[in-house]
């Protein structure tokens, strides 16, 4: 197989037809975890949200958590999706170190929702993508490998199971073979798991954060000669970026593609998706199906929700992500790409917020797409949790539009607020960072400037004007910053004139 | 002070209440009669006399410093080992678990403890509750105290045994397809399951969840009546627990005890009478039945067309839940592992600590049940046992509109000698056959003595519908004051 040469992506499109699924794992942001009472947070020391049930010591048993059904409802809702009036949770019974219970708590053939679909635009155009099913279930833990070269369970003198994130809710959203998408299937692709993301994220019911593995993605590609029966599908497994998404649709079209061409089979298998060079390498043998022995779980009671509960949540809907984003773009006044920035950056709604404190919406797009998200990447932190809020930026604006800061300075002042010292306004009183707006002392400076510098203030007066900047410079240098770069320069100008 | 291990448990609360016996005593008397026969019996795998005594003492505390206490304090009791307790070793009869100290109570732990019970320690029982009989725990049988020679029924032998041997005068014990009321008939003692949902599954290591029941063990009627209500009642922790008031199975029984039938009506389940029961059986069932006419009851023959099937669909059930409920005794995390010596893949580990921790039985009911669950066998087996259990509901709710509880014997045998049928799994199997009914369906069942066959212990079977767990108490307690208790032979 190795000795296959691999045809270009256009030839791959020419010759063959993709037919693409994707599942993904959405984990939620319920504050306790499905079955139990144990908090959820990332990241905390190993093994400490763990109780009885999330442990299956013998004789525990779960109940399960009414937040987690409701965030699922919703999901299928805003997924256009038909509700079920009566379902119940079932076992996939399969035995690995991480799953406390040895089997997963899951739904089988009784889905919560089912039936859905969501529209994906791209360039304008619109891609219905079908969802066959959105099912609730419950994480895993995660096994970690020591000892070895490479932190993989091949040459590891130790494994060590953490099982914090074993119980918290998941719901998978699985869609339907998706087909006639040609040479854009990985570009829908995309661009699907990105809408998914935002409907999401729109909901409130997880931080859908692709590197923290709460959005997680399965993505199923088969390729199949024109007018010929799709061909067998291979899967690549928990691909963590949206970029890698697109990679991974392309880079198996590719490879399948150069095995057909060879006159090989593509074997139905799971792949794993390589983040270095964007290919994707066998796994585990899906060749005989992996038998899980489902039935209905006998320690829970059915789920059954109130249709009237359902009609109340489906009202309670927020707008969808797509249809805000274009009255927004509009409303901003700004591009596509630019939206699609504010979208990926998780900003939409604190613009919309700061907008609504008072600033422009120019004014609130700068600070939260340029400072502030440059500092939430640094310190990988969310937007929203990066240390300003949405009143505090946009009286930031206002104290630049009224002349109390300029743009510089209001860095400065913003950096007092992400630290906690307060609002703006009380930064820049503590700091004395407000603008120098006494032309007194502002005059003083200006002929000190003058008089430091007589072969600069010669040029001037010769006409060169461009030569102000260096003086301005050196007021600003005296004045800490806190001048009106324009006030002096004016000032500079009238002197010398 | 030795007869204190000879009165019931409403008498020793009243003593303990009065002051005319403190409830260290009490425990003293239990715990040294343990000491005395438990050699013989084997009732208990473990006994915390440390414990028992510590909760003892705090019960004479409480009594001291003038705290009203409740009707079972400072009572002995023996728990199955199957439920978990805290820091006291539960290990379900099985090597998988030895040493096993859960770090929680299950809740009718819990609230045996607010009751004031005073827990002795864990009894004996076949292997994750699987077999009819004690001879498949793992750390030796117990032995019935009416015949040392004989079974003391299964699973629950060591609690049914703990109380005929008069070593704890309240036993709790769990009941999946007869556990509790078959090692009652066959020891000649009380054994209830109440309705399924009626008491707390949460603590309770699972062998069918849907299925499993835990519930009272006395040696009389009143005394597991009380027992019943310490422990029934809706727990937030247990999904399928029913959020309702628990029947008042107290005054039930004392109402029963009055002797007066009057206007109930009681089905005798015709697909239960004679055929395949022994004689002596038959024999002690059908005078039980006359008792109760003469105390005003009505007795009417009730067809149950689908019990006959209801064995079966057991056998697929049961070891199907087993199957998936067992899964999580792997060695990752707790209990035995073997194999671990870095040679090893992590599947040979868990297969090889499965393998040694595992006792027959079980091994053949997980099989079973993986069997029964696996793709293209589902339909077939697990699916079809789930319509039975369909029809046998719809039996019990049509028989419940014409009479008030159902009755019959509680095994179709009395107390077998050792290995006469751990040879013959189905033969094994026939000793719950009349108890399995109940199961499937989830209503409520108690196991009364009814007299003797060839001189030993005989139960009478009351069947009631869901969370009319009182109404069987009546009947049950009618029927004692009729016949009488049985007093087993002086070990």
């Amino acid at each position: 197989m190795s000795t296959t040469v691999l045809p270009t992506y256009d030839d791959a499109v020419a010759r063959y037809e993709p037919v693409i699924g994707l599942e993904t794992h959405v984990e939620l942001g319920t504050k306790t975890k499905m079955f139990c009472g144990c908090p959820t947070d990332f990241g905390a020391e190993p093994n400490t949200q763990v109780c009885p049930v999330c442990l299956a010591l013998p004789g525990a048993m779960p109940v399960a958590n009414r937040a987690g059904i409701e965030a699922t409802i919703r999901i299928g809702l805003a997924l256009n999706c038909d509700i079920a009036t009566w379902c119940r949770m079932a076992r996939k019974n399969y035995f690995y170190p991480d799953m406390p219970k040895n089997y997963q708590t899951s739904q089988y053939d009784e889905p919560l929702c089912t039936d859905g679909y969501v529209d994906v635009e791209l360039d304008g155009e619109t891609f219905r993508i079908e969802i066959e099913r959105v099912h609730l279930e419950e994480d895993t833990g995660k096994t970690l490998h020591v000892g070895g070269a490479t932190g993989r369970i091949h040459g590891a003198t130790e494994s060590l199971v953490d099982y914090n994130r074993a119980g918290i809710p998941l719901v998978e959203i699985v869609t339907k073979p998706v087909t006639g998408l040609g040479a854009r299937a990985p570009e829908v692709a995309r661009a699907y798991v990105a809408e998914l993301r935002d409907i999401i994220r729109s909901l409130g019911v997880s931080d859908v954060r692709m590197e923290q593995g709460s959005l997680r993605c399965d993505v199923n590609t088969s390729l199949n000669k024109p007018g010929e029966e799709w061909g067998t599908r291979t899967e690549a497994k928990n691909v963590n970026s949206l970029r890698s998404v697109e990679r991974a649709v392309r880079s198996e079209m590719i490879r399948q593609a150069g095995i057909l061409d060879a006159g090989g089979r593509i074997h139905q298998e799971t792949r794993h998706f390589q983040e270095d060079t964007g290919d994707t390498r066998p796994g585990r043998s899906k060749e005989t199906a992996t038998d899980y022995r489902y039935f209905p779980e006998p320690d829970l009671v059915p789920i059954a929700p109130d249709p009237a509960w359902v009609v109340e949540l489906k009202a309670g809907l927020p707008e969808r992500p797509s249809a805000k984003r274009a009255r927004l773009r509009e409303e901003w006044g700004i591009s596509e790409s630019d939206m699609q920035s504010v979208a990926n950056a998780g900003a939409v709604e604190l613009i919309e917020e700061t907008i609504a404190a008072g600033a422009t919406a120019a004014g609130a797009r700068k600070w939260w797409m340029g400072e502030l998200a440059r500092r939430a990447n640094e310190t990988g932190v969310e937007l929203s949790a990066v240390g300003a809020t949405p009143a505090q930026v946009a009286q930031l604006q206002a104290l630049v539009d009224e002349g109390k800061l300029n743009d510089k300075v209001a860095r400065q002042v913003l950096e007092g607020v992400v630290a906690g010292e307060g609002d703006p306004a009380q930064v820049m009183a503590a700091r004395g960072l407000e603008v120098v707006s006494d032309t007194g002392a502002l005059q003083t400076a200006v002929d000190e400037a003058i008089a430091a510098n007589p072969d600069i203030a010669a040029k001037i007066r010769d006409g060169k004007v461009a030569a102000a900047g260096a003086l301005v410079g050196a007021v600003m240098k005296t004045t800490r910053g806190q001048a009106d770069a324009k006030t002096v320069r004016e000032l500079i100008l009238a002197r010398l004139s | 002070m030795s007869d204190l291990t000879r009165m019931t448990a409403a008498q020793l609360a009243g003593l303990i209440a009065g002051g005319e016996a403190s409830a260290v005593e009490v425990a003293t008397a239990h715990l040294d009669r343990i000491a005395a026969v438990d050699e013989r019996v084997h009732a208990f795998l473990h006994v915390d006399r440390e414990g028992a005594l510590a909760a003892a003492a705090d019960v004479d505390a409480r009594r001291g410093r003038g705290e009203e206490l409740g009707p079972l304090a400072g009572v002995p009791i023996a728990v199955k080992d199957v439920i978990a307790t805290k820091g006291v070793p539960t290990t379900a009869a099985s090597k998988i678990l030895e040493g096993w100290r859960p770090p929680y109570d299950a809740t009718i732990v819990e609230r045996l403890r607010a009751a004031g019970t005073v827990m002795l320690g864990k009894t004996n029982m076949d292997e994750f509750a699987m077999g009819s009989s004690t001879e498949y725990s793992a750390y030796g049988p117990t032995n019935n105290p009416w015949d040392l020679g004989r079974i003391p029924g299964g699973s629950g032998g060591g609690s049914a045994a703990s109380l005929a041997a008069y070593e704890a005068p309240l036993a709790i014990g769990t009941d999946t397809g007869g556990s509790i009321r078959q090692p009652g008939a066959v020891t000649g003692t009380v054994g209830a399951k109440p309705t399924y949902g009626g008491t707390s599954r949460y603590g309770l290591i699972a062998f069918s969840s849907s299925l499993d029941t835990p519930g009272p063990c006395a040696r009389t009627v009143a005394d597991t009546a009380l027992l019943h209500a310490a422990i029934a009642g809706h727990d937030h922790r247990d999904s399928t627990s029913i959020p309702q008031p628990a029947p008042d199975v107290v005054a039930a029984a004392r109402l029963g005890a009055t002797g007066d039938l009057t206007g109930v009506k009681l089905g005798l389940v015709k697909e239960f009478s004679g055929e395949g029961a022994e004689a002596g059986v038959t024999a002690a069932f059908r005078e039980s039945v006359e008792a109760l006419v003469k105390l005003g009851a009505e007795v009417v023959e009730i067809s149950c067309p689908h019990f006959e099937y209801a064995l079966p669909a057991y056998y697929l059930i049961a070891p199907s839940e087993a199957s998936s409920n067992l899964a999580r005794f792997d060695g990752v995390r707790y209990g035995l592992r073997v194999g671990d010596d870095g040679s090893r893949s992590l599947e040979e580990v868990m297969s090889l600590t499965r393998d040694a921790g595992f006792g027959p039985e079980v091994k053949r009911r997980i099989m079973l049940g993986t069997y029964a669950l696996s793709s293209g066998y589902y339909d077939a087996y697990y699916g079809q046992a789930q319509k039975v259990r369909t029809l046998i509901t719809r039996d019990f709710t049509s028989a419940f509109e014409q009479v008030d509880v159902l009755i019959s014997p509680t095994t179709p045998f009395v107390a077998f000698p050792f290995g006469s049928r751990t040879s013959d799994p189905y033969q094994m199997y026939l000793a719950d056959l009349y108890t399995i009914p109940t199961n499937l369906y989830g209503g409520p069942a108690i196991s009364v003595p009814c007299g003797l066959s060839e001189g030993l212990p005989v139960g009478l079977q009351i069947m009631a519908p869901t969370m009319a767990d009182d109404r069987m108490y009546r009947v049950a307690a009618a029927l004692e004051s009729a016949v009488g208790t049985l007093t087993p032979p002086e070990l």
